[in-house]
């Protein structure tokens, strides 16, 4: 590239540029920062108002009361479940449909392409999908949680896109002369090939059961022994139905402490219930322009 | 391999015509086998409910069911716009869905031409990472930072005491409502609508930039000429998705944010819906508010997809 000596207005544009961006950097990571150091500093510092750049009186007392509560042991529990079975049931109905949608000697695939991004723009809406679940029996249970979330019409496109585009039709030809049928392809050639592509549909559908709720709302009224850490999290950070963690204390001073502490786990479960997606995605970054591109090919 | 080349070339489309409607349903029945569990699966979950909404129009009864339950025409959409709670509600979600599109569509746009204007690459890869993070955070953890923040014990109020102002309880002010739910919408979401825009410069060819330069064009003129238009395409497209939105404010977030004394701008249609349907199960008239939501949503789409098509060919469909 043919270098040209940088004018003044080209040093000016730059620490400009640097200056708004560093301010937007700052903008996001310094609210997810405060909740770090929150979570490990002690409770009455926080509620004095004394943490702003770095914990104050190391403490992992909140992460000892979060770790306690058999609440958020249970929500835990029940969320990796729905994710780890829904993100399987989700990726066996995904991959196999948009295979064989990408095939063009696929007589209907039009009509069926049609109506599935139908569904994108148009649908039943609450109340409607709301009786269907209830009357297929499944309110309440664990598949209300698994099933209703079945497919993403959104991941289905960007799955059906890289299919007709990432995978060369030799390597399936070559397959076909060499005796496998098509799903024995799909199987053993094709889904081996796409590891970009099952790397950004396990994230976004991992990441959706992860953080959802409203099914949980709407579908597990009656099966407290269900519900996945987020309801528990709605429990706790936003409707406060967190006790004081030490119980009735006749010491006062220890009963301020506890208070506190009561509204500072919030931060240690923040934490808690987002750090397994804050750990994977750096991971994953590499394909989010892949998957993104994907989708945004016109169905 | 070599064979079916050359019989390509022969014959490029009365190959697979030749064949009978049957004999290809056979032929290929491994593919319809691979369909079928998707489709199913869009049967039930996406076009019965679409049948079901015919109680929009009915008296629906749980003992009668869907089909025996009585036609009653209009009655639920007259008494909606009736009803106290109609013109509250529209008007609150119009409202919201307007702010946080005004919002949140531009901010992506300034922010990925200045990122790609960025001249340390390891500058820019420590920005995305970040700015993508929030995305990833759920409604729930986002809505209970904002309590944790905003409330009266939060982290803006400790602020405000150390700079001398009086504490002031945003999450129960129903004029900071506005506000704390589109701001916070573009904390979480602006980072990560940056990436499509992203890869749309990344396309750019630099060849452009290297002419515009020879002929003098200062940065901003390159910016301006090259980069802006390169991104229409992508910017276009993802406005006549959020167009179709604008009467259908999430449940998710307003839910978690409402509370009695914001509830004058913080109740919008989709909560509306949840209350007659869900917890008061009147399920008839809250399927036809849906409905009439669905259908302005879907009419929207059209209509700016139809205006995007005849001014700048760029359209969905």
């Amino acid at each position: 590239m043919a270098v040209i000596k940088e004018s003044k207005g080209d040093r000016v544009f730059n620490a400009i540029n640097i200056t708004v961006v560093t301010l937007f950097f700052l903008i996001v990571l310094y609210p997810l920062y405060f909740v770090v150091i929150c979570s490990f500093s002690n409770p009455n510092a926080v509620a004095a108002g004394e943490v702003w750049f770095w914990p104050k009186q190391i403490t992992l007392d909140a992460y000892k009361t979060v770790f306690k509560n058999d609440d958020i042991l249970m929500g835990y529990r029940n969320t990796i479940f729905y994710t780890v079975v829904g993100t399987i049931v989700n990726l066996f109905f995904t991959l196999t449909a948009a295979y064989a949608l990408s095939k063009k000697n696929f007589m209907g695939r039009n009509v069926i392409m049609f109506l599935i991004v139908f569904t994108m723009y148009f649908s039943g809406g609450m109340i409607p999908t709301y009786l269907t679940v209830r009357d297929l029996g499944l309110l309440n249970t664990w598949w209300a949680m698994i099933l209703p979330a079945g497919i993403s019409t959104y991941n289905l496109i960007i799955a059906r896109t890289f299919f007709q585009n990432g995978v060369p039709a030799e390597v399936e030809e070559a397959a076909r002369i060499d005796g496998c049928s098509t799903i024995q392809t799909f199987a053993k050639i094709v889904l081996p090939l796409s590891k970009a592509l099952l790397g950004v549909l396990t994230l976004y559908y991992a990441v959706a059961h992860w953080n959802s709720y409203f099914s949980a709302l709407i579908y597990l009224a009656s099966a407290r022994e269900k519900i996945p850490l987020a309801l528990v999290l709605r429990e706790i950070l936003i409707l406060n139905t967190m006790n004081s963690a030490g119980g009735a204390s006749i010491d006062e001073e220890l009963a301020v402490y506890y208070a506190n502490l009561a509204n500072l786990l919030k931060y240690a479960l923040i934490i808690v219930s987002s750090a397994p997606l804050l750990i994977v995605y750096p991971f994953l970054q590499k394909y989010f322009d892949k998957g993104v591109m994907l989708g945004s090919v016109k169905g | 391999m070599g064979k079916t080349a050359v019989a390509k070339k022969k014959k490029p489309l009365s190959v697979p015509r030749k064949k009978s409607v049957w004999k290809r349903l056979i032929q290929d029945y491994q593919l319809y086998l691979l369909v079928l569990p998707a489709v199913i699966w869009y049967i039930i979950f996406c076009y019965v409910p679409m049948y079901g909404l015919q109680i929009a129009f009915k008296d629906y009864s749980g003992a009668l069911g869907i089909q025996a339950s009585p036609w009653v025409g209009l009655k639920h959409f007259q008494s909606f716009f009736r009803s106290a709670y109609a013109w509250t509600v529209i008007k609150n979600t119009v409202v919201l869905a307007l702010y946080s599109m005004l919002a949140s569509f531009p901010i992506p746009i300034i922010l990925s031409l200045m990122l790609n204007e960025l001249k340390s690459q390891r500058y820019k890869k420590i920005v995305q990472t970040t700015v993508y993070a929030p995305h990833f955070i759920s409604v729930v953890v986002l809505v209970g930072m904002l309590n944790l923040f905003f409330g009266p014990n939060g982290m803006i109020n400790n602020l405000r005491e150390l700079l001398g102002y009086e504490a002031v309880n945003y999450i129960t002010s129903s004029t900071a409502f506005r506000h704390l739910y589109v701001w916070s919408g573009v904390w979480q979401g602006a980072g990560w609508g940056c990436i499509i825009y992203l890869a749309a410069l990344s396309s750019v060819d630099p060849g452009l930039h290297e002419a515009a330069m020879i002929d003098g064009a200062s940065r901003l003129q390159r910016i301006w000429h090259i980069n802006v238009p390169a991104i229409l395409p992508t910017a276009t497209i993802l406005f006549i998705m959020n167009a179709g939105s604008l009467l259908s404010v999430g449940f998710e977030k307003t839910y978690l944010m409402k509370n009695d004394l914001n509830a004058n701008n913080a109740y919008v249609i989709a909560l509306y819906i949840y209350d007659r349907g869900l917890i008061k199960t009147d399920f008839s008239f809250s399927a036809a508010v849906g409905l009439m939501n669905n259908v302005i949503n879907f009419g929207l789409v059209m209509l700016v997809n139809w205006i995007s098509k005849k001014m700048s060919d760029t359209s969905l469909f």
